[in-house]
């Protein structure tokens, strides 16, 4: 579904994307994690180029990403995208934030989309809420109703740029729960995030990333169990028991 | 030595009277079309001085330029004197029979108010955080389509403020295409002043419509921006 060819990207003089070979396949929970400034943030992004890459090739679902004849629209729309700060419209109510993209791109009836939406919102346990501005919604509320308009296009992957990181503490479970959801309606998911416990229970495989290249790969079990890379051990050490 | 007598009577009653509020249409009429032009001239304008493209964005920095730098009142004389020498018979013998004056004025007002409205739009797009052009690019909107449906309705609720300084502009301005003889306020309350010599009279009628007609506007919009748009954007 993803396949990255020796992927290379450059921000000036900084190598932030360093000789990248992954290979994600349908259906599969790919979890990736690594200090800040690692480069997985950058990673997820050229997954629907909002960075394009330099050198190597990268290939989503078929279409080679640096190929000028890729329709880069079309393929954005079949990858749904969920940010940190979750970037839904101020200016539009929850459910017009779902609906505007399947009504204008997939030409999708008002009626229908507006009921697949409510479907979603169903989904994600806010369908009370469908006439409220992001404003007047609590960030974990907004991060769920930015999943429903990512899966309202119904899309063939997922990307999670650090969902939870901007949320309280008491709102990352209503979060991560959707997202377990998710994964087991078989829907190819890519997640960057520091949630080790969602790691644990969802992933097929967790990415370790530093200094833009990937340092480990691996089954969750044999991720947490038995790091191989030094920086790897010290990051799970750091991230696990903090204080010690 | 204050031997004036006023007579508002001039000016509220009679054929004056009449003379007044058929300026006041025709500077309604000004006004309405200016605006509704150059709002959406401006917006044209200030999404191609931020393509990527070099020539749009050179032309349309070019336009910004011509037309915020040269005085309204010399746009005004060149399209009405000056686009008849270019300007092939046809369209010309068209113009003549559609109200030149009018036109020219209408093609003046809007085109120079468009350069103002545009670097206020403009200013207001770059109010908007880069993450919702990001968001609305993943959902597969291209770039135009990002701006038309996600970054400019946000942008121009921004930029309801300087707008209503343009539209009230605009009206206030209108009053120069007397200088081409359209009939509108100014100019009927100048006729006004001709035939009766009450020139505070007049000028004081028209000086009280443009008031009036400045209030309403940013009345309306106002009241426009508290009822529908502050609630979109999360205030009060």
């Amino acid at each position: 579904m993803i396949r990255f060819e020796a992927v290379h990207k450059w921000f000036k003089d900084l190598h932030v994307l360093n000789d990248i070979n992954l290979h994600v396949k349908q259906g599969e929970v790919v979890v990736v994690c690594g200090p800040s400034g690692s480069g997985k943030s950058t990673l997820i992004r050229t997954i629907n180029k909002l960075e394009p890459i330099q050198k190597g090739r990268l290939f989503v679902d078929g279409k080679d990403m640096s190929d000028r004849k890729t329709d880069i629209n079309r393929l954005r729309a079949e990858i749904g995208f969920v940010f940190q700060q979750f970037n839904l419209y101020p200016h539009l109510t929850a459910i017009k934030n779902i609906t505007l993209a399947p009504i204008k791109i997939r030409k999708l009836p008002k009626k229908q989309a507006e009921e697949e939406a409510m479907a979603l919102l169903e989904r994600v346990g806010l369908a009370d809420r469908r006439d409220s501005y992001p404003s007047q919604l609590s960030g974990g509320q907004q991060q769920r109703v930015a999943i429903a308009r990512g899966l309202a296009m119904k899309p063939k992957i997922m990307c999670f740029d650090e969902p939870t990181s901007a949320l309280d503490p008491e709102m990352i479970g209503e979060v991560l729960q959707v997202m377990q959801g998710l994964a087991h309606t078989g829907m190819t998911l890519m997640v960057v995030t520091h949630e080790m416990g969602f790691a644990r229970e969802v992933a097929d495989r967790v990415i370790f990333m530093d200094y833009g290249v990937v340092l480990e790969e691996a089954s969750p079990e044999e991720f947490f169990r038995n790091p191989k890379h030094e920086r790897a051990q010290l990051f799970l050490k750091e991230i696990l028991s903090p204080m010690h | 030595m204050f031997s004036y007598q006023f007579d508002w009577s001039v000016v509220t009653s009679g054929q004056y009277f009449e003379w007044l509020v058929s300026g006041l249409k025709i500077t309604l009429e000004l006004s309405v079309w200016s605006i509704i032009f150059s709002f959406l001239l401006g917006l044209i304008i200030a999404v191609m001085r931020m393509s990527n493209v070099r020539p749009i964005l050179w032309f349309s920095h070019a336009y910004l330029e011509f037309f915020r730098n040269t005085p309204l009142l010399v746009q005004i004389f060149f399209w009405y004197f000056g686009s008849y020498q270019i300007l092939p018979k046809a369209i010309n013998d068209w113009l003549n029979s559609v109200n030149f004056e009018f036109a020219a004025a209408v093609i003046a007002l809007t085109i120079y108010t468009s350069a103002f409205i545009a670097e206020d739009i403009r200013s207001g797009v770059r109010s908007i955080p880069k993450e919702q052009m990001e968001a609305a690019r993943s959902s597969g909107f291209s770039y135009l389509r990002s701006m038309r449906y996600i970054i400019l309705p946000q942008a121009v609720r921004l930029t309801i403020p300087p707008l209503i300084n343009q539209f009230l502009n605009v009206t206030k301005n209108s009053s120069l295409a007397m200088t081409i003889g359209v009939a509108e306020i100014t100019y009927q309350a100048r006729q006004v002043e001709s035939y009766t010599f009450k020139g505070f009279e007049s000028f004081t009628a028209a000086t009280l419509v443009y008031l009036g007609l400045s209030l309403v506007i940013a009345g309306l919009m106002t009241l426009y921006n508290r009822r529908v748009l502050s609630p979109m954007m999360g205030g009060k």
